[in-house]
């Protein structure tokens, strides 16, 4: 595919995301949805980038609790993810998982984890079934910063790094471990540094622009899939929201989110594609379709019945 | 697999068990710390890394990558083995088998599973420390999506282990390091694996109903004789599984005797003894005497052993319960 057609391809991709969190964010107002939202607006580049950089019909994605634009970019429509989040039947998840605890396998996103860090083991234990199937499959653990301080992060490391384990280990750098900055917490200050305690490669990215991620993964992809091990990337981006919904970000310094608004990606992306010549028309045009297909989501599941009492008990054991 | 008998060590016995699973499952894995190359720190899995090679390997003192790595190879078809070498050591990765293993299958609604078998031991041994010594299957039976059981007898050490990891479940496996090298019995090897659950009679009596689990069965069996002589028939229940329990195989010795002993050597405090006696409670069966919990008291497990025996709960104990059961009469705990 031509670079422009692919990069209105991530455009696509990253406007559904950012549309779909603003819906869920309307949705959580009236509350239609209830319950801790975290929403994902500005780091859209990453879970498009990455997405189209893996072949999900083998390889394993185990994104976050801010999970919405990971399970979209693998391919989720946003139906039954809408229904997931608002407790329908209909739901990817039967309204068992809700917003943070949502898994779609047969479209490669194997959960998200509502504990911090916790899905980096068993992404490694996803590459660990590869070294022994054939499968050639990769393995994507993709975690916040503050989850760089977490435990069981650094033994999955340690464990895919020994055991030389197709697993890529991709930090979304947003700056905040929740509520709390990240340089307050860590005395370095590029955490892919942290790779070469475990002896990998690591390497810090461009997380807003989605040409640069997918070319990155695409390589730790290869190598991984060659043989060669694990790597850590450590993909920069800015949060545009709160934490979770509700969070009054009073934490944030003046002008930093002017300057993150400035530099976010779907605005980086568009400027870009104008500069390559596409047509403003064709842009909106673009973005009318992706509005309603998200309005159009939102209105079914919306119309859906809630998830069936009748059924909690189901699927406890095999 | 034919079926033979063997005389075995409870040691051996595990280690047929994982053998067969190695040999008949090639999607089976093992892998643990110092399990592979070294075989076990107790021995248990001697000569396996020399027949299956790979498939049998030694990991880093990481039990959360021991354990999430368990669940992400089981996620994708494997069928893994992984041993925490004392149970207190799952205590800085119970997240992996709580958060994660046991909501995989539920949350999923089937689509995925987490079908890992945890292999570990417990208990009190003399001049263990305290954080060597705890019998923590409550922790573990209190999460529904886990299965737990404690093999007590060599038999059900190969016949258990082999039902864990056959099941498409998660399942803890307890082991109890007293019994691996305490003598060999005859083990039946091959035929059938079982499935998941049931309590076994390993002696029936009349008078009363002993349930209990783990290696202390053994001072149970001891305290039922010693009372034969007095003419008090204990039936003692070995429930071997704890999640799932047999409450019908409980409920039907009571209904022969009448009176209920639990004895574990956990803390009664919260303990699965606790969750047997309300549970017989609630089915409203009649009983001839108020139930008895004997197991450990609400204290840390001391290193020293005249400081561990005033803890952990003996035939004596055992034997006073009974008879306060039977009788009515309070008798005082008498050290041997």
């Amino acid at each position: 595919m031509p670079e422009t057609a692919m990069l209105l391809d991530h455009l696509e991709s990253m406007r559904r995301i950012r549309f779909f969190e603003e819906e869920v964010a309307r949705l959580r107002a009236r509350g239609d949805v209830v319950g801790s939202v975290h929403l994902c607006n500005g780091q859209e580049a990453i879970y498009t980038g990455a997405c189209a950089a893996l072949d999900l019909s083998r390889d394993a994605v185990f994104p976050t609790y801010r999970g919405h634009g990971w399970t979209l970019a693998c391919g989720v429509p946003p139906y039954p993810l809408f229904a997931e989040l608002l407790g329908r039947q209909s739901g990817i998840n039967g309204g068992r998982g809700g917003s943070a605890y949502l898994t779609a396998p047969e479209y490669g996103m194997y959960g998200e984890n509502s504990i911090v860090g916790a899905g980096a083991p068993i992404a490694a234990g996803a590459a660990l079934a590869a070294a022994y199937d054939g499968s050639g499959r990769v393995a994507l653990a993709a975690f916040g910063d503050g989850a760089m301080n977490q435990g069981a992060v650094h033994e999955a490391m340690n464990f895919a790094a020994v055991r030389r384990l197709p697993v890529i280990f991709l930090v979304e750098n947003n700056h905040y471990s929740e509520l709390t900055p990240i340089a307050d917490m860590v005395r370095v200050d590029r955490l892919f540094k942290r790779a070469s305690a475990y002896g990998m490669p690591g390497a810090r990215i461009d997380g807003n622009d989605p040409a640069a991620v997918r070319e990155a993964v695409s390589k730790a992809a290869g190598r991984a899939r060659s043989g060669e091990g694990p790597v850590l990337l450590e993909a920069m981006t800015q949060r545009l929201v709160g934490h979770y919904i509700g969070d009054a970000q009073h934490y944030r310094p003046a002008g930093e989110m002017e300057r993150a608004l400035a530099d976010e990606p779907i605005i980086r992306l568009l400027a870009v594609l104008r500069a390559a010549g596409v047509d403003q028309d064709e842009l909106d045009a673009g973005a009318d379709r992706v509005h309603a297909e998200i309005a159009e989501a939102s209105k079914r599941a919306l119309a859906d019945p809630p998830a069936d009492p009748t059924t909690v008990l189901e699927h406890l054991y095999a | 697999m034919p079926e033979q008998t063997k005389r075995l060590s409870y040691a051996e016995a595990v280690n047929a068990a994982l053998r067969r699973a190695l040999e008949e499952r090639p999607e089976t894995l093992l892998f643990g710390e110092d399990v592979a190359v070294p075989g076990g720190v107790f021995g248990v899995t001697k000569g396996l890394r020399k027949q299956f090679g790979d498939r049998v390997f030694d990991t880093p003192i990481s039990e959360s990558a021991i354990l999430g790595g368990a669940i992400g190879a089981a996620m994708f078809g494997r069928r893994p083995i992984a041993e925490i070498m004392w149970a207190d050591f799952s205590l800085v990765a119970l997240d992996q088998l709580v958060n994660q293993a046991a909501n995989a299958r539920y949350v999923s609604r089937g689509l995925l599973g987490a079908p890992i078998t945890v292999r570990t031991q417990q208990g009190s041994a003399p001049g263990a420390c305290a954080q060597h010594s705890q019998s923590l299957e409550a922790f573990f039976a209190h999460v529904p999506g886990l299965r737990v059981c404690m093999p007590a007898t060599h038999q059900d050490a190969y016949d258990l282990l082999l039902s864990a990891i056959w099941s498409d479940d998660p399942v803890i496996v307890i082991e109890n390091r007293t019994l691996y090298h305490a003598g060999k019995q005859d083990v039946r090897l091959g035929g059938a694996v079982p499935p998941v659950g049931g309590a076994a009679v390993r002696r029936p009596g009349s008078d009363v109903t002993v349930l209990t689990w783990g290696a202390v069965q053994q001072e149970a069996l001891a305290a039922a004789e010693r009372l034969s002589v007095q003419g008090i028939e204990t039936e003692v229940l070995d429930a071997r599984w704890i999640r799932p329990l047999d409450l019908d195989a409980v409920l039907g010795s009571l209904a022969r005797t009448g009176r209920l002993v639990v004895v574990h050597e956990a803390h009664t405090t919260g303990g699965v003894g606790g969750e047997v006696v309300a549970a017989i409670a609630e089915a409203g069966v009649p009983l001839r005497s108020a139930p008895i919990r004997v197991g450990a008291p609400p204290v840390r497990i001391p290193a020293a052993p005249s400081l561990a025996q005033a803890v952990i709960p003996a035939a004596d104990v055992i034997a006073g319960a009974l008879t306060r059961s039977v009788h009515g009469t309070a008798v005082p705990a008498r050290r041997e």
